[in-house]
């Protein structure tokens, strides 16, 4: 790390450990939900390391629990996970045309928030080997999080849980922020974004809507109104 | 109706997987229609900032921790710190606070 630059997967791995630390963190909950609905550490740490998915893996427990049927597991899986459609879409931008079929379907396996966010925070195209670093670290955490969630429960002290569920929201911080600085339109956007969201979460009809629904619709209209206000030049269109 | 676990696991995977990489093997290449582009460039800007607040306040045990971390780490990211260091500031940050405050 000391000479040169450091190679993609050592800078995916680096950016990698506050997710990790996150995820650790966030996981016990997770776990404590699946052992309510069954599940034992193995199967918790399969969900996990197979789904990547905070919200969308508590709905699926839930329905579990309920022994609820195998389609409805899916509409809702679906449902709540929605939000990856609009990533991976972002993603394919930022993608070289020449990446493999297998780099695509490597990559795509960990779309979660936090990768999709530090992903699209790294300058130039997407470098795979970036994204393999990340979850080289980011997805055991997660995993072994939700499998001691289901045996011992909440092993952390209550402070140090209250502490580390801001590394994420910290992480975001540091991807929105900067380009923010550089533009006012994003800036703006940010800006607005915090208040729409603060606004859906207390207005009558919305705030009952699941917040992944709100993540969604608050993206296409948001997204889609700076879209036709403000089109990005073409020379910084695939850029950040 | 269902009751099988590893079933259950396997239909949440496929579901999650199928949407995960559908837009990023089905678009190849870049989009030429402007809007869309232009769309996609302030994707990741709208949802991370709508799922950092105010869910960052709410996280914490005390709403003011919260509040406190988001701010130090606006501030932090403005001036150009990397993800590590602003997301550490802002555990140390809500760590403090709630040692006073807790």
């Amino acid at each position: 790390m000391t000479q040169t630059a450091p190679s993609p997967f050592r800078e995916g791995i680096r950016d990698g450990i506050p997710i990790a630390l996150g995820y650790f963190a966030v996981s016990f909950t997770l776990g404590i939900a699946a052992r309510n609905a069954g599940l034992n550490a193995f199967q918790g740490f399969l969900a996990s390391i197979l789904n990547l998915a905070s919200a969308g893996e508590y709905a699926g427990f839930a329905l579990i629990a309920l022994s609820a049927p195998y389609w409805e597991v899916a509409l809702v899986t679906a449902i709540t996970n929605a939000r990856y459609l609009l990533m991976s879409a972002a993603l394919s931008q930022k993608f070289s045309p020449k990446a493999t079929l297998l780099q695509r379907l490597s990559v795509g396996y960990a779309v979660t928030d936090e990768i999709f966010g530090i992903t699209m925070a790294r300058p130039g195209a997407l470098e795979p080997r970036y994204n393999y670093g990340a979850m080289a670290v980011a997805m055991p955490a997660w995993a072994v999080g939700t499998a001691l969630g289901v045996v011992v429960g909440n092993i952390l002290p209550l402070r140090a849980v209250s502490a580390l569920s801001v590394a994420l929201y910290g992480m975001f911080l540091a991807v929105i922020i900067p380009p923010a600085r550089k533009s006012r339109v994003v800036a703006g956007l940010v800006g607005l974004s915090f208040a729409a969201s603060y606004a859906a979460g207390v207005l009558p009809v919305v705030s009952g809507w699941s917040e992944g629904t709100r993540v969604i619709l608050l993206t296409l209209l948001l997204a889609g109104g700076a879209a036709a206000l403000f089109p990005v030049r073409e020379e910084d269109g695939d850029g950040q | 109706m269902g009751n099988n676990i590893y079933l259950y696991i396997f239909v949440m995977w496929v579901v999650t997987y199928i949407i995960r990489v559908l837009p990023l093997t089905l678009i190849r290449g870049q989009i030429q229609n402007r809007f869309l582009r232009s769309f996609l460039y302030y994707v990741p800007y709208v949802t991370l900032a709508v799922m950092t607040f105010p869910a960052i306040v709410t996280a914490t045990q005390v709403p003011l921790a919260g509040a406190l971390a988001l701010c130090a780490g606006v501030v932090l990211a403005w001036l150009g710190a990397g993800l590590f260091p602003v997301s550490a500031v802002c555990c140390a940050v809500v760590f403090a606070v709630e040692l006073f405050l807790v």
